[in-house]
């Protein structure tokens, strides 16, 4: 895969552009929105939500940013990939190239998108009073496997979209819950050890608990969080390219 | 030296409850049973071989099947049966504009257009000039591609298509675009890629161009392979059939 992706890198590389340019063109702020979106949902949930649960967290504004930047870039990926194959119709069944560049490229896109966010991020840590330190290198490892996640769920969704075009609308209401289901804006502290752990088995949550930790808490997760964490990623990744590779020849017929 | 070889290849197409019926429809018809995929064979039985340097026509009426089989050839659809042998790189020209982006200037078009074809940057880099040049599109590279009219939309999309060096060569009713001038010259153009040596696959209406450019032809009927063989003799069997002269 890694050889085809370099043989076909310039075409990939104009796919970016191309996905870029149809986002923002005809916008007042264009990429700025890329920065400027995630901060007001920031904005929104700190005055939404400070008040409910912001007493009892300290840094609550950095506490509610790891949430947000972390569900923005899975929600982003999820939704843009979504379209992937359906977007792209009209080019798979005329010309012959692998249909995970489109997917390939969307991702690009909204890791761009994640990166510029991740820097605002970090300023606001600084203004929050959030002590740096080199740990903070090993957020490197979270945003890998994200981004694996996110690239897995691409194939799957986009795939799904091709046979059932109501995921499209599906996919918001499932983000939604499961937005709320990921402690973005609430800390899990009030609810029993057996709920606590029960968060475990979201994926979501094990992202934005690993960024907390480093930024806010100061300490390295657990070996097993780490496992944990790749096995949820390699597993929704290597499911999306089982999906890709069956259907491959099938897509044609429900566009 | 075989270039392309069909053995028995056969393509399927599922038809019925399988296009934007959703979810909530599928599930409807699967409980009732009246949920129902049905198979339509495009293609039934192809064999064919090309050697170096061929030019095959393939003739039939509509729905015979003749897109789809250029489809499969070009790696597009995998057939349902049988097997396609490829030696060597294939261009597949099937529609020429497939890939244009309406927003996108006409530079970015280029490009795009240029990448799916599998040309490298360096090569479109050293080419884009000749390209503008050709499609007569100089003073419009900065315009959105939907802001150019249809002919320079064509014209646009074949300066680009030309270039193509493949060992096997597909090509789907384009031989030449444009208006008059213009028609002139990718028709012109055309010829010197076809002498470039290339094996090429062609689909046309027009006997004419087939009788002047192709060494063998196929004829397809509704999917079947009615006969594959020298140009003349073939030619004048599916005019009498088009004549209403014989029947199948």
């Amino acid at each position: 895969m890694l050889q085809t992706i370099q043989k076909h890198r310039f075409l990939l590389e104009e796919l970016v552009k191309r996905d870029f340019e149809r986002k923002y063109k005809g916008s007042l702020f264009g990429t700025a929105w890329s920065v400027l979106n995630p901060l007001m949902t920031l904005f929104i949930m700190r005055v939404v939500f400070g008040h409910f649960f912001g007493s009892g967290i300290p840094h609550y504004t950095t506490y509610l940013f790891c949430g947000t930047v972390v569900f923005g870039f899975f929600s982003e990926s999820t939704s843009e990939g979504l379209m992937a194959l359906i977007g792209n119709a009209h080019i798979f069944t005329k010309v012959n190239i692998p249909k995970y560049l489109f997917l390939l490229s969307k991702n690009a896109q909204t890791l761009i998108n994640f990166l510029l966010t991740l820097s605002v991020f970090f300023l606001f840590c600084a203004l929050d009073g959030v002590a740096f330190s080199w740990r903070f290198l090993a957020l490197l490892y979270p945003v890998v496997m994200l981004l694996l996640f996110n690239l897995g769920m691409g194939f799957i969704l986009s795939a799904l979209c091709v046979f059932y075009r109501d995921m499209q609308y599906l996919w918001g209401i499932l983000t939604q819950f499961l937005m709320y289901l990921s402690a973005v804006f609430y800390s899990i502290d009030s609810f029993s050890p057996q709920i606590q752990n029960a968060f475990l088995l979201n994926p979501l949550y094990l992202f934005i608990r690993y960024f907390r930790k480093i930024v806010l808490d100061g300490v390295f997760p657990s070996a097993g969080f780490h496992a944990l964490m790749a096995f949820d990623a390699f597993a929704i990744l290597l499911i999306g390219i089982w999906m890709y590779r069956k259907f491959d020849t099938e897509f044609l017929y429900y566009v | 030296m075989i270039v392309l070889k069909l053995e028995n290849v056969s393509i399927r197409y599922k038809v019925g409850d399988i296009r934007n019926i959703g979810l909530k429809e599928t599930i409807v018809r699967k409980l009732r049973g009246t949920y129902r995929i049905t198979d339509f064979w495009a293609d039934r039985d192809v064999s064919f071989s090309l050697e170096q340097g061929d030019m095959l026509g393939i003739v039939g009426v509509n729905g015979a099947g003749k897109s789809t089989l250029l489809k499969a050839i070009a790696g597009i659809m995998r057939p349902s049966t049988g097997t396609i042998e490829r030696h060597g790189s294939v261009a597949a020209l099937l529609e020429l504009a497939s890939g244009f982006d309406p927003d996108l200037s006409v530079r970015q078009n280029a490009y795009l257009r240029g990448a799916m074809l599998g040309y490298t940057r360096e090569f479109m880099d050293e080419r884009y000039e000749a390209i503008l040049d050709f499609a007569e599109l100089k003073a419009f590279e900065d315009w959105a591609f939907k802001q150019l009219s249809t002919g320079m939309q064509s014209r646009l999309a074949f300066a680009i298509a030309s270039l193509v060096q493949p060992d096997i060569l597909i090509l789907d009713e384009v031989l030449s675009v444009g208006d008059g001038a213009f028609a002139v010259k990718s028709a012109a153009k055309m010829r010197e890629i076809l002498e470039s040596g290339a094996t090429t696959i062609l689909v046309s209406h027009s006997l004419d161009q087939i009788r002047e450019l192709c060494n063998k032809v196929m004829w397809l009927h509704q999917g079947r392979q009615i006969a594959f063989g020298g140009t003349d003799e073939l030619c004048n069997c599916y005019q009498a059939f088009l004549n209403g002269e014989t029947i199948l």
